[in-house]
């Protein structure tokens, strides 16, 4: 009786199993294509083209080369020492607040000539940039770093505290309503049309300030000296210790390239939007986060992958369902990705993965 | 000396203290007018200290870290909206549905139902919740968990504040949204007299009480119970907790069911001690709120917990508006050339608790023994539970 339980047995577990495997491999493609094509047929019933879906996804690729950014600050501190920065969202949202005060300061408004513009953004750019930066290692350095023995919920619960801290921040500065915000560069605009899709000016400046950072951080990642450093410190800390890298800097050179790249992120949200809110960073951070989820937490690629992903989501759900229901539909696909695809569609390069 | 020591040995002696600060607490209403707002604030520090047990079961006990305890606050307080108001007229051909209510409420239209039934409802919904909650957590490790309760934190909030779009049962929303669902029902237990938070507070005190002191209990019981050492198991080793035969799934949902029960009690009470479920309430920042309570308190530490919550209560309710905002305080805040209020920045003010605790004392307050050790010295590295699976 046993002896012949035993075959019939093995079958059905293997079903089960090759079921589940083949879930979680393309469940969350699936998933993903679910809205575009849902609403792509209502487009090609209701118009007869997909002129909508399209522009929902032009919106939604340089909505998401902002997550992009976002993301690669996650995926960067998660994949060097395995920690959620919750505070992330928040220092992306000083970096808008930075680039906003910069402009009173520089003096800049709509009607400031074009070479004017063009420099003065700069400038913010980089100011934006190393103040969010600067602010990032210094969480770091208070936060972070003494908790580096400690279970791993420690940093984490300082993480959320920081997160806290910096909203405060935000409140105190601007108040505790959305502030409108000049719109420097005529973000709305359309500047080509093709096949009844328009590109705005925002869209064009989105990816065009997000593609050479993240060719650069890639770059730099993968060839550079330090770049080597922390993969080598992501990989394993107490070897690379034992092969004469320094840890800590390592660590703190990886929080100052998230900062880096979030206040350049904050500027172009901000000149998109055309406004700036305490909150936005934490919704932000959020979204950010399920795109380097997404992605594979620790993989640079699949944080722009991921970005880009919620980006469209984000903009189909806003168009559609309605924006006040976007954050339960980003954070239903947090919660989908985790169950079916913890590891990301890209799969992450953490100690952990192997 | 001895006889000193003696006593302090004796089987008894580890009664007396919660025994005199009990009674002290249970008496406190008859040295205070009927209308009194530090009996209001004692009604809302009692609520935080049930839903801060509830917390503690989930984070100190088992050490699954949640950052959406807001959900069953939500859940509990829904509960009382649904089935203590007037929120469903038209049901039983808009005569009602009433169960053991007093006379008052008896000829409302929408369903009714007794405090206590609706607590029971509570536990049952936020327990189901917490399982359902709990579920995709599983196979997770330990910081992801957090942001998958966090994520249904947020749901769950979305759902209550957009929720006068949502229609179930042909044309009733499932809440009222930025509008309260209001007024509820006030608690009557029958044999008492209806309350009224507009005559006299202390009916309400007592009854968080003794609300407060089950949840008490329930946390001792637990602490000390099979089921209470394998969330400690799990929380320090969740592979060696497998491998010794602690069921996971099982050991972990109960964490969260538990601990959502706790908070749907808190939360019914709330609710109806407010009058009102306005899904403003539903943030996320009431959970960092809750945790920063446990975590000042000192994670699994039952006694600390208590005091953390009854702390953080009273700066946020008494400390931050009547005295950081008023008198002296604000007047040289006003004078250094600083015009902002403390209420504005309440919630920085608790992040930054949590910051200070967890780089300077993260066992907290009162802290327990056993996660002491875990915090300062560190458990070794914490290997993945990505493959564990019961």
């Amino acid at each position: 009786m046993e002896a012949a339980s035993v075959p019939a047995e093995e079958p059905r577990q293997r079903t089960s199993e090759a079921a589940w495997e083949l879930v979680s491999k393309y469940g969350l493609i699936a998933l993903l294509l679910a809205l575009p094509i849902y609403y792509g047929i209502q487009d090609l019933s209701d118009d007869g083209d997909l002129s909508r879906l399209g522009n929902n996804l032009v919106d939604g690729l340089s909505n998401g080369a902002i997550w992009a950014l976002v993301a690669l600050g996650y995926t960067l501190v998660y994949g060097i020492i395995e920690l959620i920065n919750f505070a992330h969202g928040d220092i992306f949202m000083i970096g808008a607040f930075a680039s906003f005060g910069l402009w009173g300061t520089l003096g800049l408004t709509a009607q400031t000539s074009t070479v004017g513009l063009v420099v003065g953004l700069f400038v913010t750019l980089l100011i934006a940039m190393v103040a969010t930066a600067a602010l990032n290692v210094m969480i770091e350095r208070v936060g972070y770093r003494p908790l580096r023995n400690a279970p791993r919920l420690a940093p984490l619960i300082t993480a959320v505290g920081f997160s806290f801290i910096l909203q405060n921040v935000g409140i105190l500065w601007l108040g505790a309503s959305q502030v409108a915000v000049p719109d420097l560069v005529g973000s709305q605009k359309e500047l080509v049309a093709i096949a009844g899709l328009s590109i705005s000016r925002g869209d064009v400046l989105a990816v065009a300030v997000t593609a050479p950072l993240v060719f650069l951080l890639v770059a730099f990642v993968a060839r550079s000296r330090l770049g080597k450093a922390m993969r080598a410190t992501a990989q394993d800390p107490e070897a690379a210790r034992l092969m004469g890298i320094n840890v800590d800097t390592t660590i703190s050179l990886t929080f100052l390239l998230g900062g880096l790249l979030a206040g350049a992120a904050g500027l172009i949200n901000t000149l998109y939007q055309t406004s700036v809110w305490f909150f936005q960073g934490f919704t932000a951070g959020l979204i950010a986060f399920t795109a380097a989820v997404m992605g594979g937490i620790g993989n640079l690629r699949g944080a722009v992958v991921g970005g880009l992903i919620i980006g469209c989501i984000q903009q189909i759900s806003d168009n559609r369902i309605g924006n006040e229901w976007t954050p339960a539909v980003v954070f239903a696909y947090l919660v989908l990705i985790m169950v079916f695809r913890p590891q990301g569609l890209i799969g992450e390069e953490t100690r952990e993965a192997g | 000396m001895t006889a000193i020591r003696g006593l302090r040995q004796a089987p008894w002696a580890k009664y007396v203290l919660p025994g005199v600060v009990i009674v002290a607490v249970a008496l406190l209403p008859f040295f205070r007018p009927p209308l009194d707002g530090f009996m209001d604030d004692c009604i809302l520090a009692l609520i935080f200290v049930t839903m801060a047990l509830g917390l503690n079961l989930i984070v100190g006990f088992a050490g699954l870290l949640d950052l959406g305890y807001v959900a069953f606050y939500a859940f509990g307080a829904l509960v009382g909206g649904w089935w203590a108001s007037d929120h469903f007229t038209g049901v039983n051909g808009e005569k009602g549905i009433h169960l053991g209510v007093g006379d008052f409420a008896s000829n409302l239209p929408g369903i009714h139902i007794n405090f206590l039934l609706l607590i029971v409802g509570a536990i049952v919904v936020c327990a189901v919740a917490g399982a359902v909650i709990g579920l995709p957590t599983l196979r997770l490790r330990g910081d992801y968990i957090a942001i998958v309760t966090l994520a249904f934190g947020e749901i769950i909030g979305r759902f209550a504040a957009n929720g006068d779009e949502v229609t179930i049962f042909g044309d009733y929303a499932i809440s009222n949204g930025r509008e309260s669902i209001s007024p509820l029902d006030s608690i009557d237990l029958l044999v008492l007299d209806q309350f009224d938070s507009a005559l006299d507070l202390r009916p309400f005190y007592w009854t968080m009480l003794a609300i407060v002191l089950v949840a008490l209990i329930v946390n001792i019981r637990l602490r000390d119970s099979r089921l209470g050492r394998a969330w400690v198991a799990l929380r320090e080793d969740e592979v060696a907790a497998a491998s010794m035969g602690v069921p996971l799934v099982k050991t972990k949902l109960t964490a969260y069911a538990t601990g959502g029960a706790l908070g749907g009690i808190a939360g019914v009470f709330y609710g109806l001690y407010l009058n009102s479920i306005n899904a403003n309430q539903f943030q996320f920042g009431f959970s960092v709120f809750i945790l920063a309570m446990v975590i000042m308190g000192g994670l699994g530490s039952i006694w600390g917990v208590v005091i953390g919550a009854v702390v953080l209560a009273f700066v946020n309710n008494r400390l931050i508006p009547d005295v950081l905002d008023q008198g002296f305080v604000n007047d040289i805040k006003n004078d250094i050339g600083l015009n902002f209020s403390f209420t504005e920045v309440t919630f920085g003010i608790f992040g930054f608790v949590l910051v200070l605790m967890m780089v300077l004392r993260p066992e907290g307050i009162l802290p327990e023994r056993r996660r002491q050790i875990e915090l300062t010295e560190g458990t070794g590295p914490d290997e993945s539970v990505y493959e564990a699976r019961a």
